[in-house]
């Protein structure tokens, strides 16, 4: 396919969940019951609401129903419309967001089952990220382990925008599970509405919310490397799923010059955090957020310093890019190969193991 | 140019006061005057405020009595050289002000942003507004008066703004006043119409906003939920004032009085060109939610906001500097040191990056005196 | 290069420090208990007054959450940015090859050596029995 090279493997791609019905067979009788008495429906994120032009292109939105959530669509335009080798599935439903971790945790459990059986048993192309409650940490902890006999799962999922920021010791045994089972975590654009999705207060339009994603993914990596998740985890590597890229080097010239002088106060971080988020961090492809003219992305690439941190996405069925070339304009060609191939395979070892 | 020590380099006091002679003028758009004592505003309030402070102090949306939510790397924010010989703290002295920035670097003007107190992030509105009025007296009387190149902001009350209109009227014209200041962290996004009233007096009277990173909502400072550190709130204010130009861009306030001139102070600049590209490339998407921008996002960051330097971007490799520079537009940038907080920057080392005599003289100079309308 | 008299040993005690000007550069002396060690007054970042840094301890960590705090004194952070420097060596601690402070040999001489010369001491008089801190720049 043009654009993507010869079997190229996307890091995000989205399974919709129809509605919670959907999770019905794969929720226990408890639960069954309490969704059907209540009427517990709709917990889509606000972040993502399926009618947005944005979250669903035209051309892969489906007469009924949410965009991503037919099988044979996604096989179609994505798995055969990409040419891929693989694709890896983030399903994104408000399972992250609940405020009752018990049940937060019983959905995010029958998320990876309805995946299993819906998605994953239904193409040898498709791997996962495994749904965790946050909430919930040991809970969270408990369901990698359960995912971890399953090869086709190969990362865990966590949203940019949560209740405490990701690095916190709260969220440590969730690392430690993702690391034990060598899982990258997954960290998505998305809010839990814990806080205002800016430091200034909640903005007006969605547009806005979702140019914020990028802030606040910026402020997540500040929080991971500060509090030392890195140190503690030499093997973690930890993926960030359509977040944008083309702020990374202003954010490490930032980020390299406050640590100078004040990492007194954290002293675990014992190197320029640039130097960290070259080694642990990778950055999906969509959305480029390209700059109109190819050479500014030429440059901005490169000035991440790194070949081996953007990884190819096409955020199907989200309209980033029209047509089927997902790489923006001025994209070095020359990248390619590893953007598609190489550094998927080194981040994801359990999909390189199931490749092989 | 690096401090290193080379032979081309100030390395003794004869070649520094050469350099000093030859230096060209400095437009320095962020200095930080301070209070002596926290009585020093008493005679310009009434007694119920006087005693209110006495009694109940200044309550914000923070848990401390009277340190900032996170302590910060050293003691008043300072570079520990600052602090008056004849006491006060750093930034409370003129002369000694005068003797450690204005006359050291040859500063033409200063543009003044008083950080503490602010009046706008007061709980009680009712006394932000009183310390809005007294702070700005105490601004005319002590320091613009005393040294006519010390510029101050008019400091609003802005959660109020008929009350912050009220303050604008009241100096406007004073030719003491540059700009119109207010906090940064505000109840609601900057862009909301709540604060429009304060733009549409800012147009009439024909002064700038300055937007110095500042005060407290209650909000936490990401969306990501409170930091532990300061290392990552000290970065995060800055992240904040991205999102900032965003809520002003696409509430469409610049849409709306074209001729609004809005500086970002405090928060570099190399984060401008990758945010308009996000915010352009999301609006196309979009257009439809804000149809009263009539152009791409990006041109309104570029033709109604302008960036302060400090503290300066030091990339990896420092030429990239000049990229981010081209792409902004070199009349964007206006110099500021930040004294005398702890990451001021020194006008003679601040950009590493070449840069021509001419855009040098823009950038220290040239771009704020177009901006404030100096002569 | 000229070896100046900066000082007699006593003048500055363990921790302490004394700024002089040398060949018109400006120079901190520092003892650390009982050595003494000269740096360039202007640090290489921004060309902040370094010698008027606080002294402080080394923190460094194994792991987060841990603090190993040792070499009380010993080093140098900027009054400006907060840089730390190791004033034995002169290094940064976060950037130790590329950003250094000029460090000046310094010898403890006996006066009695001190009176033949050839030794620049501007401000004050050598007396045979006391030692003194010689700045070689
Ligand atoms: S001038 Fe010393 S740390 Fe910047």
């Amino acid at each position: 396919m043009q654009g993507v090279a010869p079997g190229g493997i996307d890091c995000d791609l989205h399974p919709a969940l129809p509605g919670t019905a959907a999770l019905m067979p794969y929720l226990d009788p408890y639960w069954r019951e309490q969704i059907t008495v209540r009427g517990i429906d709709g917990l889509d994120l606000a972040s993502f609401p399926p009618k947005i032009p944005a979250n669903g292109r035209a051309d892969w939105r489906p007469q009924h129903g949410k965009p991503g959530a037919d099988f044979e669509r996604l096989r179609h335009d994505a798995l055969d419309g990409f040419g891929l080798r693989a694709a890896i599935c983030n399903p994104l439903y408000g399972v992250q967001a609940v405020y009752n971790r018990h049940f937060a945790t019983a959905l995010a459990t029958a998320m990876n089952d309805w995946m299993v059986a819906e998605w994953l048993d239904r193409d040898p192309r498709l791997r996962a990220s495994v749904v965790i409650a946050p909430q919930d940490p040991a809970a969270a902890a408990a369901e990698i382990e359960r995912r971890a006999a399953d090869p086709r799962f190969v990362q865990v999922l966590l949203l940019a925008m949560g209740e405490a920021p990701l690095g916190r010791q709260e969220y440590w045994p969730i690392y430690a599970a993702a690391t034990r089972h060598r899982m990258p975590i997954g960290v998505h654009a998305g809010s839990t509405a814990r806080h205002a999705t800016t430091g200034n207060g909640w903005p007006s339009y969605y547009l806005e919310d979702y140019v914020a994603h990028a802030q606040a993914f910026q402020a997540q990596l500040l929080n991971l490397i500060h509090e030392g998740v890195f140190a503690k985890f030499p093997d973690l590597r930890v993926v960030l799923i359509e977040s944008g890229f083309t702020w990374v080097p202003n954010f490490m010239w930032r980020a390299n010059k406050t640590w100078r002088g004040v990492r007194a106060e954290v002293p675990w971080v014992d190197r320029p955090p640039a130097d960290l988020i070259r080694e642990h961090v990778r950055f999906t492809l969509q959305p480029a957020d390209a700059p109109p003219d190819p050479a500014d992305l030429a440059r901005a690439i490169d000035q991440i310093g790194s070949d081996d941190v953007l990884l190819f996405s096409t955020d199907y069925p989200h309209w980033q890019f029209d047509g089927t070339d997902a790489y923006p304009a001025g994209f070095p060609a020359a990248l390619r190969q590893r953007v598609a191939v190489d550094n998927p395979l080194a981040t994801y070892p359990r999909l390189r193991e199931t490749l092989a | 140019m690096t401090p290193d020590d080379g032979p081309a380099q100030p390395h003794d006091r004869e070649a520094r006061d050469r350099a000093a002679a030859t230096k060209l003028k400095v437009i320095d758009c962020d200095v930080h005057h301070a209070l002596a004592s926290p009585r020093a505003l008493y005679p310009y309030l009434a007694q119920r405020w006087r005693d209110h402070l006495d009694r109940y102090g200044h309550r914000k949306p923070t848990p401390f009595v009277s340190s900032s939510p996170y302590p910060k790397t050293a003691p008043a924010l300072s570079r520990t050289d600052s602090w008056p010989p004849n006491g006060g703290p750093p930034g409370s002295d003129l002369a000694f002000l005068q003797e450690q920035l204005l006359d050291r670097y040859n500063i033409e003007y200063g543009l003044l942003h008083l950080l503490a107190p602010s009046g706008m992030d007061e709980r009680n509105q009712e006394l932000g507004a009183a310390l809005c009025r007294a702070i700005n007296i105490w601004q005319h009387e002590h320091w613009t008066q005393k040294d006519q190149r010390l510029k101050a902001a008019i400091v609003v009350p802005g959660e109020d703004a008929a009350a912050a209109v009220a303050e604008i009227e009241h100096w406007a014209g004073n030719s003491d006043f540059a700009q119109i200041s207010m906090i940064t962290h505000t109840i609601e996004p900057l862009g909301r119409r709540r604060y429009w009233p304060i733009y549409e007096a800012a147009v009439r009277h024909g002064l700038p906003v300055g937007l110095h990173t500042s005060g407290f909502n209650g909000h936490a400072p990401a969306a990501s939920g409170w930091p532990s550190y300061y290392v990552e709130e000290q970065h995060i204010v800055a992240l904040s004032q991205q999102a900032l130009a965003v809520s002003m861009v696409c509430e469409g306030v610049f849409a709306r009085l074209p001729d609004l001139k809005v500086v970002m102070v405090e928060s570099g600049f190399a984060w401008v060109p990758s945010l308009a590209w996000r915010l352009d490339a999301h609006w196309k998407r979009m257009r439809d939610e804000v149809p009263h921008l009539a152009e791409p996002p990006s041109h309104y960051l570029r033709r109604n906001m302008w960036y302060t330097s400090q503290p300066a971007d030091e990339p990896e490799n420092p030429e990239d500097l000049r990229q981010i520079i081209d792409w902004l537009g070199w009349d964007r940038v206006l110099f500021a040191t930040d004294y005398p907080h702890w990451d001021m920057d020194n006008p003679d080392f601040a950009f590493r990056c070449r840069m021509s005599e001419a855009e040098r003289r823009m950038i220290y100079a040239g771009n704020a005196r177009a901006v404030y309308g100096f002569a | 290069m000229s070896r100046h008299i900066v000082a007699a040993v006593g003048e500055i005690p363990p921790g302490g420090r004394k700024l002089v000007t040398l060949n018109g550069r400006d120079i901190g002396v520092f003892n650390l208990g009982g050595e003494f060690f000269a740096l360039l007054n202007r640090c290489p970042h921004q060309g902040g007054a370094l010698c008027r840094g606080s002294l402080t301890g080394l923190v460094t960590s194994t792991t987060p959450g841990e603090f190993t705090w040792s070499r009380a004194g010993e080093m140098l952070k900027c009054p400006w940015h907060g840089w730390e420097y190791d004033v034995r060596t002169g290094q940064s601690w976060c950037d130790p090859e590329d950003t250094k402070v000029r460090l000046y040999p310094v010898t403890i001489e006996p006066g009695e050596r001190l009176a033949k010369g050839p030794y620049v001491a501007e401000t004050f008089t050598v007396s045979v029995e006391q030692a003194y801190i010689v700045v070689e720049v």
